[in-house]
């Protein structure tokens, strides 16, 4: 099934810190999966949990007020590193539909938008606002809006976010991006045949 | 006038259908365990066959031990090795498994068989894909999505990224390598100044650098968040291909270097912007924090959160610095080391090897110091065990071990214990990322080298005579 997005409203959680990168979203001894199931227990596993497995109380996504949080913002550069579509998958996993942030790293946003995980970069002002908004009261609803394009929540600015097009059409109706490539295939048998060594 | 991004990225646009990204075709797919299970379901799962076997090369390295074979692999690692062995057989596709010869960390064994050509577009589900864009080719790393997407089309869909000119002037000084000059790259942009770009090295020091050299910078490209990293090919680079395996021979051989000759940006090209960095003004560089922009000049003293400009990076610093367990105006110098790890695809190919041993030779790793040493691939070992470099390693009380990824990613059984810390050769330095806990340095082969003779982080500039 090829994943699907139009509008969320949500609860959300802010990991504050600048430059998350993939090995924290999810440590490298969780990829030896071979399909996309159970990666929720390595998200930010070495964040989320003591060195003997225990929880550790202060991390955001412990605090009670976490429970059915679908919103993550976090700093900018969200992302970086490696382009294990793990990470996506393991947001996924823990209930995440939508990332908010400054901006993305390349790979990760498009692992993202892949699969139904909406990555909205907002202006630093406006994130930095929703940041602020959300400390005072945690349980305030967010909404991502990927067919206006905005990230709004009550008392706010209307943040508008970019999204390619193409991805951005993609997620609102469903369509499946492999599929698409298929249908190229008499282009890509031309350019095979006019580019044969 | 064309950059030599935009020759390329031109040569592969199969299509470009109004409103969607490029159609970009792809000339080389590498393919290894960890990141292709899942995209050869979802062609199983379609009925759908991969369109060009014969563009594809698989191999074993993430998730590989490197001593003990199969059987050293714990359950969850063994099952993904049988699994590419088994999707790449049903495929038709070509592997290099844990008896070939041609074995080796994907990154290595792409140009050492001349797989990797100028002018192609090459990618892997694996980020440090940017290191063939040493030899000109358009390299970078993609998801399991759309390793799926290109075993089943042999495309991608891409937008064109800024083309940022990246230009180091000058020459190296002694004991100053290109581990050097990208890591004083890094600490100066920082994780995020290449996102939505692709590097092109120029300038007077990259021409004097080596293919592996070039290798390295081009690899650590990902590290500062563009996707890829080029180097225009040029004599140097031809004369590292010449009479690999897969390269063109005779006759084709002529008409591939005419062609790969056109491929160098146009004099006056423009980029979208341009870095520059003086060589001979560079140190030997460590990382202090736990991303590869947290760098500094190994003569440096650690910075001072209370410095940062803004409240986000004092904010990262103080996280990094308290993983680090290391205070604010610290020297790096005389640090205490647990182990030293030489490899990875940024630093494990022949030249690094021969760096690091000639540093070693006649010396012994201090006591208490663990070092590993992890050839790129079993190509590069066989070589380097000809000239006896891993007789100087084991003299020296140093592991030498079979190739893989090993320590860089910790997947395999090579890694860290807790709070232990490593100066490494790899290219992250990210909290964990050679076993939990575990903390970081990120240097070159000689500083390494140093690091493991004398226990402690020291310049190596001061061990060679
Ligand atoms: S050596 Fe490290 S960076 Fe290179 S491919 Fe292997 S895990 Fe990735």
């Amino acid at each position: 099934m090829p994943p699907q997005f139009t509008t969320l409203t949500a609860r959300a959680i802010v990991l504050p810190h600048a430059d998350i990168d993939t090995d924290q979203i999810i440590p490298a001894r969780f990829l030896k999966v071979t399909d996309r199931q159970g990666l929720a227990e390595g998200l930010f596993h070495a964040w989320r949990r003591n060195a003997d497995g225990t929880p550790r109380a202060e991390f955001p996504l412990n605090r009670p007020e976490a429970a059915g949080a679908e919103i993550l913002v976090a700093g900018p550069n969200f992302g970086c590193g490696s382009s294990r579509e793990h990470a996506p998958w393991a947001l996924l996993g823990g209930g995440f539909r939508a990332v908010i942030s400054p901006y993305f790293a390349d790979i990760f946003r498009g692992n993202a938008l892949k699969n139904g995980l909406v990555p909205a970069a907002i202006a630093p002002e406006a994130h930095a606002a929703l940041a602020a908004a959300l400390e005072q009261d945690p349980a305030l609803p967010v909404t991502v809006d990927l067919q206006a394009g905005v990230v709004r929540w009550p008392g706010g600015p209307n943040a508008p976010f970019a999204t390619d097009p193409f991805a951005r059409d993609c997620l609102l109706r469903g369509v499946d991006e492999l599929g698409w490539l298929l249908a190229l295939h008499p282009e890509i048998t031309a350019y095979e045949h006019a580019h044969a060594a | 006038m064309r950059t030599l991004f935009q020759k390329i990225w031109d040569a592969h646009v199969v299509a470009e259908p109004p409103g969607a990204p490029a159609v970009l075709y792809i000339d080389l797919h590498l393919v290894h365990e960890v990141t292709s299970p899942q995209a050869f379901a979802v062609l199983a799962e379609r009925g759908l066959r991969v369109r060009q076997p014969g563009r594809t090369v698989a191999t074993m390295d993430h998730s590989l031990p490197t001593r003990g074979g199969y059987e050293a692999a714990d359950d969850a690692g063994r099952k993904q090795l049988h699994l590419l062995a088994a999707n790449t057989r049903a495929n038709g596709i070509p592997l290099h498994d844990l008896d070939s010869p041609g074995r080796g960390i994907v990154h290595v064994i792409g140009p050492e068989q001349g797989h990797t050509q100028p002018g192609m577009t090459i990618v892997c589900g694996d980020s440090h894909t940017s290191t063939h864009g040493a030899f000109g080719a358009l390299a970078f790393g993609i998801g399991t999505t759309e390793v799926a997407h290109v075993l089943a089309t042999q495309c991608v869909l891409q937008r064109r990224a800024k083309n940022i000119e990246v230009r180091i002037d000058g020459r190296l000084r002694p004991g100053v390598t290109a581990k050097d000059i990208i890591l004083a790259l890094l600490a100066r942009i920082g994780v995020g100044g290449g996102t939505g770009g692709v590097f092109e090295y120029t300038g007077e020091a990259i021409r004097a650098l080596d293919m592996e050299g070039r290798m390295t910078i081009c690899n650590m490209s990902i590290e500062g968040g563009a996707r890829a990293g080029l180097v225009a090919p040029d004599d140097t680079t031809f004369a590292y291909l010449a009479g690999r395996a897969h390269a063109p021979q005779g006759a084709a051989w002529d008409q591939a270097v005419a062609h790969w000759r056109t491929l160098p940006s146009d004099p006056g090209a423009a980029y979208d912007r341009s870095v520059v960095l003086d060589a001979s003004e560079l140190e030997p560089m460590v990382t202090f924090g736990t991303n590869p922009g947290q760098g500094m000049p190994i003569t440096g003293s650690v910075p001072d959160p209370a410095h940062a400009t803004d409240a986000a990076g004092r904010a990262s610093l103080e996280k990094a610095l308290g993983y680090m367990r290391l205070a604010p105006g610290q020297p790096m110098l005389g640090h205490p080391v647990d182990v030293v790890f030489l490899g990875s695809c940024t630093n494990s190919r022949l030249t690094d090897l021969r760096a690091a041993s000639r540093m070693m030779d006649g010396r012994r790793v201090a006591p208490g110091v663990r070092m590993m040493v992890v050839p790129g691939s079993q190509a590069v070992k066989a070589a380097a065990e000809a000239e006896g470099l891993d007789r100087i390693f084991l003299a020296a009380g140093a592991d030498w071990r079979e190739s893989g990824c090993s320590m860089c990613i910790a997947m395999n059984g090579d890694q860290l214990a807790p709070g232990q810390l490593a100066v490494s050769t790899s290219n992250r330095n990210f909290e964990g990322r050679q076993g939990a806990g575990g903390r970081t340095v990120l240097a070159s082969p000689l500083t390494a080298a140093a690091a493991a003779v004398t226990g402690c982080i020291t310049d190596p500039r001061t061990l060679m005579n």
